[in-house]
């Protein structure tokens, strides 16, 4: 039965790829990559790895596609056709594909039991992190714990892309006309009263994500995205005008440092303590509740900069616009 | 017997949720124009999710997760009609497939 399932995912899977290579109306690639995100969201539920399921609905599906969506409106809706011959670029895909089917015949079998990932630390993080960490959710205290150095780099990465898009999009900018009121809201009364209901609940469930993280599945990256796509959803139904003044861009860049600082300053803080970097446990006197802070301001300094960088991609975006 | 009688209408919930699901996703293949197939999904989306959420919860029993499962009933009432209505209200205004009306746009 889940090998059916499996299958008919995989198989939708390969199908919605094909799609988003052949379209050339750019719109519906947007969309059919939301749905590839939600597909391989579903096949990480299948594969009991929920964290990793959240993570790409959220950031997949959820952002990506409001982001890449609000790039569309800055460029042209439809491909261009490439004047290129196919024959050099099959080549290099040929070459460099075999390279790599090649690359993992060493590998060892799906789920083999006796794959060295299996052997060497899974155990450990399985048997011991809860004497050690003390989250019921194992894959938070690897995240934020055993493998802390890695969680810092994905979020100074996330930090320096933000900081990167920022960047590229100050020298294009063009302020031609106000566009923001494109669509009439005033026939929208549903969508409007709907979304005014919606949207408080939506940051509240981010903040339960933010802090329920421990216990079960969520944390920084998924909550920031969530917390972002509430004001997202806020500048596009409500008004873009009133998130730009509550995060003004001086604003958003001191939180998304904010929370890099955070990050790094726990770890100079267990340094000081007389730790490693980034073991949490000479925080506190009780190495486990020690473990708990780090962990807890570690999450929040993840989730504030993924907040800031995705709100502030979003409004740079917004505030760019094509020349007529 | 009451948990049989619980076993089985879940059943029966989850299959007439699932069959009315590829009906509805028929129903958006084959529909004539944009707004019949807008109220295919948007009908899919309620109707569906409701009798698939109700069987769901029905074998979960009182618990947490009926709760959640509520949870997402509810969020999806709110949402699904609320984006069909947009849809179709917005392509509407835009002029979409009323060529046959004397409005002038």
């Amino acid at each position: 039965m889940e090998l059916a399932i499996d299958i008919i995912l995989l198989g939708f899977l390969i199908i919605v790829a094909i799609a988003v290579v052949k379209l050339r109306d750019l719109f519906a690639s947007v969309i059919l990559f939301g749905i590839y995100s939600l597909l391989s969201a579903a096949i990480f539920v299948t594969l009991d790895a929920v964290d990793v399921a959240f993570t790409e609905a959220a950031v997949g599906a959820g952002i990506s596609s409001i982001l890449i969506l609000s790039t569309l409106a800055l460029t042209s809706r439809n491909e261009k056709p490439s004047r290129h011959s196919i024959f050099l670029p099959l080549l290099v895909v040929i070459i460099t594909g075999s390279t790599l089917v090649f690359g993992t015949l060493d590998m060892p079998a799906f789920a083999d039991p006796d794959a060295p990932i299996h052997k060497h630390v899974a155990p450990r993080y399985i048997q011991d992190s809860y004497q050690e960490v003390g989250m019921p959710n194992i894959v938070t205290s690897v995240l934020a714990s055993y493998r802390g150095y890695d969680t810092m780099g994905e979020v100074v990465v996330i930090f320096t892309a933000g900081v990167a898009v920022l960047l590229l999009l100050s020298s294009v900018r063009h302020k031609e006309d106000e566009l923001s009121n494109l669509v009439d809201l005033k026939h929208h009364p549903i969508l409007l009263y709907v979304t005014q209901i919606l949207i408080p609940l939506i940051l509240m469930f981010a903040l339960y994500v933010q802090f329920h993280g421990d216990y079960g599945p969520g944390g920084g990256f998924q909550a920031g995205v969530i917390f972002a796509a509430g004001f997202i959803l806020y500048s596009m139904i409500i008004g873009i005008d009133k998130v730009r003044e509550t995060f003004t861009p001086k604003c958003l860049r001191w939180l998304a440092v904010t929370g890099v600082m955070l990050y790094i300053g726990v770890g100079i803080a267990t340094l000081i303590l007389g730790g490693e970097f980034l073991n949490y446990s000479v925080l506190a006197e009780d190495k486990l509740s020690g473990q708990h802070w780090g962990i807890f301001l570690v999450e929040l300094g993840v989730g504030i900069t993924v907040t800031a960088t995705m709100l502030s991609l979003f409004l740079s975006f917004s505030e760019v616009r094509r020349t007529p | 017997m009451w948990e049989t009688f619980i076993l089985y209408s879940s059943y029966i919930l989850l299959i007439l949720g699932s069959f009315l699901s590829i009906t509805f996703g028929l129903g958006l293949l084959r529909f004539p124009d944009f707004y019949s197939r807008t109220h295919a999904a948007g009908v899919a989306d309620t109707l569906c999710a409701a009798l698939i959420i109700f069987g769901l919860s029905l074998q979960s029993g009182f618990s947490l997760i009926t709760l959640k499962l509520f949870l997402i009933l509810l969020f999806l009432w709110f949402t699904s009609p609320t984006s069909s209505f947009t849809l179709a209200s917005t392509a509407y205004r835009c002029g979409y497939g009323v060529k046959n009306k004397e409005t002038g746009n």
